[in-house]
């Protein structure tokens, strides 16, 4: 067994023509999708959630306000599996939510 | 797990209002959108994050938190980008620089919300628009949400918040409360636009019943909002008030037998059609009990609105029974009605209180002088008084009606009617 992280990302989409009810169905979904790892026992942890905002500091010292101003995938945050082979991690991805809104999602395995 | 996902819409419902409120006293109406866009971004944020590690102990202080974040960066991104591109703005730094006592305590909440509520309900955008931007920014529903009440798309709604905002800015309207000899004037739109947003919802052309009845439930908070503050805590206020609650505790009922009929305001289809279909064990007995206790409230005073008419007439409909000193009183009240206002429902409400007083031959005689030949409703009401007496007549009048009738639900109800005659 080894353990690997699932990142996401999604785009930022027009959040304010949104309803309550589709707020809603999100959360919902991504309790599903957590929730049905864990079922699995394969759920090592629901990571640390990261601020949508942030800086970017570059070579030149450029510090410029980010991550979102040029990039269209905003990286959202992680969680931790565990799983015995990079497809098996890549099978748990299928069904984030994350995907659904048109983002995605990149599985790394994590070096002991 | 579908009760937890109603409970957390409930809680988004809610918090949009305040936070879009809060938000926009801060910014400034005119940037309602980016008030709009930094509560979405905290709700997805909400939904990915709960979704994930599950609820907060305090769900509504974790979005504050996250929203008062999200807000000063970006209005220090605006602030930026300004000082940058227009150094003439710099000059208001030193105010601008006070952003972290962006607070959502309940008193500001509760000043921010009455003060949008006065500033959406301004007269000077139309109807349509108005309550559709009330919907949106008072009450808290969907864009999909409010197109299923207009029975219209997206971007139709779209484009009348759009113009609506548009026309908010132009008239450079701000979220200040008007000054006390205009509040009363004001308060009056604002009444007129709870209770349009009320008929919305009671009256409203979609078969989603779920929100028929939250848009009832909306427009009933907003009034009940008004009388948490002296100056607005009027008889008026009280009276529509009371008229709502006789309404909407009739509201399991009528959907509990017929069809909805998409009667007009004033209710002439609900009386005279569904009223005696309805069940009334389904009655809400705890919002008529709420509703004269509104009304009671109403009677101090010696103001007499529309409202005050219209919410005894409603209480009148909450008597099962027909007794005489009902309908007595019933046609007492639409005769007040109709020197205060002369609407079209209220002069055949008036007719068919009177048929219930007076009898068939003098409810005809006084149908008659009404002369409303292009009315739908009023070839009914014809159609209903000539029914025991002459069922040739009845049945042209309903023909009549089903020509006029304007949306499908009416000519169902009318057709039924010529079914029934047969």
């Amino acid at each position: 067994m080894s353990e690997f992280m699932l990142l996401f990302r999604q785009p930022s989409f027009e959040t304010g023509q949104m309803s309550p009810a589709e707020f809603a169905a999100i959360a919902s979904r991504w309790q599903a999708w957590v929730g049905g790892i864990e079922a699995e026992g394969k759920l090592v942890s629901r990571g640390t959630r990261l601020a949508t905002e942030g800086k970017v500091v570059r070579a030149n010292g450029l510090i410029t306000d980010g991550p979102f101003v040029e990039i269209k995938e905003r990286l959202g945050s992680f969680v931790l599996v565990r799983a015995n082979s990079l497809d098996e991690a890549t099978a748990l991805a299928h069904g984030c939510p994350a995907i659904a809104a048109g983002g995605s999602v990149e599985v790394r395995p994590l070096l002991v | 797990m579908e009760d937890a996902q109603e409970s957390l819409r409930q809680v988004f419902q809610q918090e949009f209002t305040r936070l879009v409120a809060v938000i926009s006293r801060r910014f400034g109406l005119q940037h309602i959108e980016l008030a709009e866009d930094i509560v979405g971004e905290t709700f997805l944020l909400a939904a990915e994050t709960w979704g994930v590690r599950g609820l907060p102990a305090n769900p509504t202080a974790w979005l504050y938190t996250v929203a008062k974040q999200k807000a000063i960066y970006q209005f220090r991104r605006r602030k930026l980008l300004n000082d940058k591109v227009i150094p003439e703005l710099v000059a208001q730094r030193t105010q601008d620089d006070e952003w972290d006592d962006l607070s959502f305590s309940t008193k500001t909440i509760r000043d921010s919300q009455l003060q949008m509520l006065f500033a959406i309900c301004t007269p000077l955008i139309a109807d349509e628009a108005q309550i559709g931007l009330a919907l949106r920014i008072l009450c808290g529903f969907g864009i999909d949400e409010i197109a299923e009440a207009f029975l219209t798309n997206r971007e139709t709604i779209n484009k009348r918040l759009f113009r609506a905002k548009e026309k908010l800015r132009a008239a450079g309207i701000t979220m200040n409360l008007p000054t006390d000899h205009e509040l009363v004037s004001r308060l009056d739109t604002v009444l007129r636009v709870i209770y349009l947003l009320f008929n919305e919802g009671y009256y409203s052309s979609t078969q989603n019943r779920s929100l028929q009845k939250d848009v009832c439930l909306e427009a009933m908070r907003l009034g009940v909002m008004l009388t948490d503050y002296e100056q607005t805590d009027s008889p008026k206020t009280n009276a529509l008030l009371a008229l709502m609650c006789f309404h909407a505790s009739r509201f399991e009922a009528r959907h509990g037998g017929a069809p909805h009929g998409g009667a007009p305001h004033g209710g002439f289809e609900g009386v005279l059609l569904l009223y005696e279909q309805q069940n009334d064990a389904l009655w809400d007995r705890a919002l008529i009990r709420q509703g004269f206790v509104y009304l009671e409230r109403a009677m101090q005073g010696n103001d007499l609105s529309t409202y005050h008419l219209e919410a005894r007439i409603a209480s009148w409909h909450c008597v099962k029974d027909d007794t005489p000193e009902k309908w007595t009183a019933i046609l007492d009240l639409y005769n007040q009605l109709l020197l205060l206002n002369k609407s079209p429902s209220a002069a055949l409400n008036r007719v068919y209180a009177l048929y219930k007083v007076a009898g068939q031959a003098a409810a005809l005689a006084a149908a008659k002088q009404l002369r409303m030949d292009s009315n739908h409703l009023y070839f009914t009401l014809l159609g209903e008084l000539y029914r025991e007496t002459d069922t040739a007549q009845a049945a042209a009048c309903f023909q009549r009606a089903y020509a006029l009738a304007k949306t499908q639900t009416d000519r169902q109800t009318i057709q039924q009617k010529l079914d029934e005659l047969r």
